[in-house]
């Protein structure tokens, strides 16, 4: 019981931080929601008894992928702007 | 550009405790969850955090592209140079020659549940660390090219 209640607990965060990049404008935040995304997707990799997969997706998705958007962000705009 | 004196005390800070971290997950690949690769990613990510957090010219300073190219070539050798010592034994490649032998990382694992211990495990602990250190150079390098990609032309 308690299980299931993390599950949906982790699952609703998934949700949640991947609505906050489709939204968010400072894309310096919509980066940092990514690796949100990645690491609670690892958490979920632990939870289903994973914890190999766990730690690479910690590493890479939320750390190396993010560290590349942001020095990615670094040379372009911070704020997105309207569509035309 | 670079971070906020905050961002960059933080992660003079972390890059210790995420090296030492990386490095404990590559000693107890053998033991534990994680291994060369996992731990490698670990230890890259705290080079990550420190070019994320200085400016251009501090980490062309900090970071030389001709050591973590040499490492990442250093890992292979050592990779495939454990892996041909069998051959010069007279066994199979890749044949685990140090274990149960009583010398590095020679000694027979206890009966029972894992016990821990870390001087098990013949030639494993060693391509750990070779796999390790070259996953710690190669991704490494990727951020380093990344941001030299950009070079000086970033807004403020």
């Amino acid at each position: 019981m308690i299980e299931t209640i993390i599950h949906v607990l982790v699952i609703a965060g998934l949700i949640v931080s991947a609505t906050l990049v489709y939204y968010f404008r400072d894309l310096l935040a919509a980066a940092l929601a990514s690796g949100l995304f990645s690491f609670l997707i690892s958490l979920e990799f632990y939870l289903l008894q994973a914890p190999d997969v766990a730690i690479s997706q910690a590493a890479i998705g939320a750390g190396l992928t993010t560290a590349i958007f942001i020095i990615a962000i670094r040379s372009t705009k911070r704020y997105e702007e309207d569509a035309p | 550009m670079r971070m906020s004196k905050i961002v960059r005390f933080g992660a003079d800070v972390l890059f210790g405790a995420i090296v030492i971290f990386g490095l404990y997950i590559i000693m107890h690949g053998h033991l534990t969850p994680g291994g060369g690769f996992q731990g490698g990613a670990v230890v890259a990510t705290g080079v990550a955090l420190v070019i994320v957090a200085y400016s251009y010219e501090e980490v062309i300073g900090m970071v030389k592209k001709f050591v973590l190219t040499i490492q990442e070539s250093a890992g292979l050798v050592m990779f495939a140079g454990v892996a041909l010592i069998a051959i010069g034994l007279g066994t199979t490649f890749f044949f685990n020659f140090l274990a149960n032998s009583g010398s590095l990382f020679g000694m027979t694992v206890p009966f029972g549940p894992n016990s821990g211990e870390l001087n098990t495990g013949g030639v494993l602990p060693l391509m750990n660390i070779a796999v390790g250190i070259e996953v710690w150079g190669g991704l490494a390098i990727i951020i380093l090219y990344m941001l030299s990609g950009i070079g000086k032309t970033e807004e403020a």
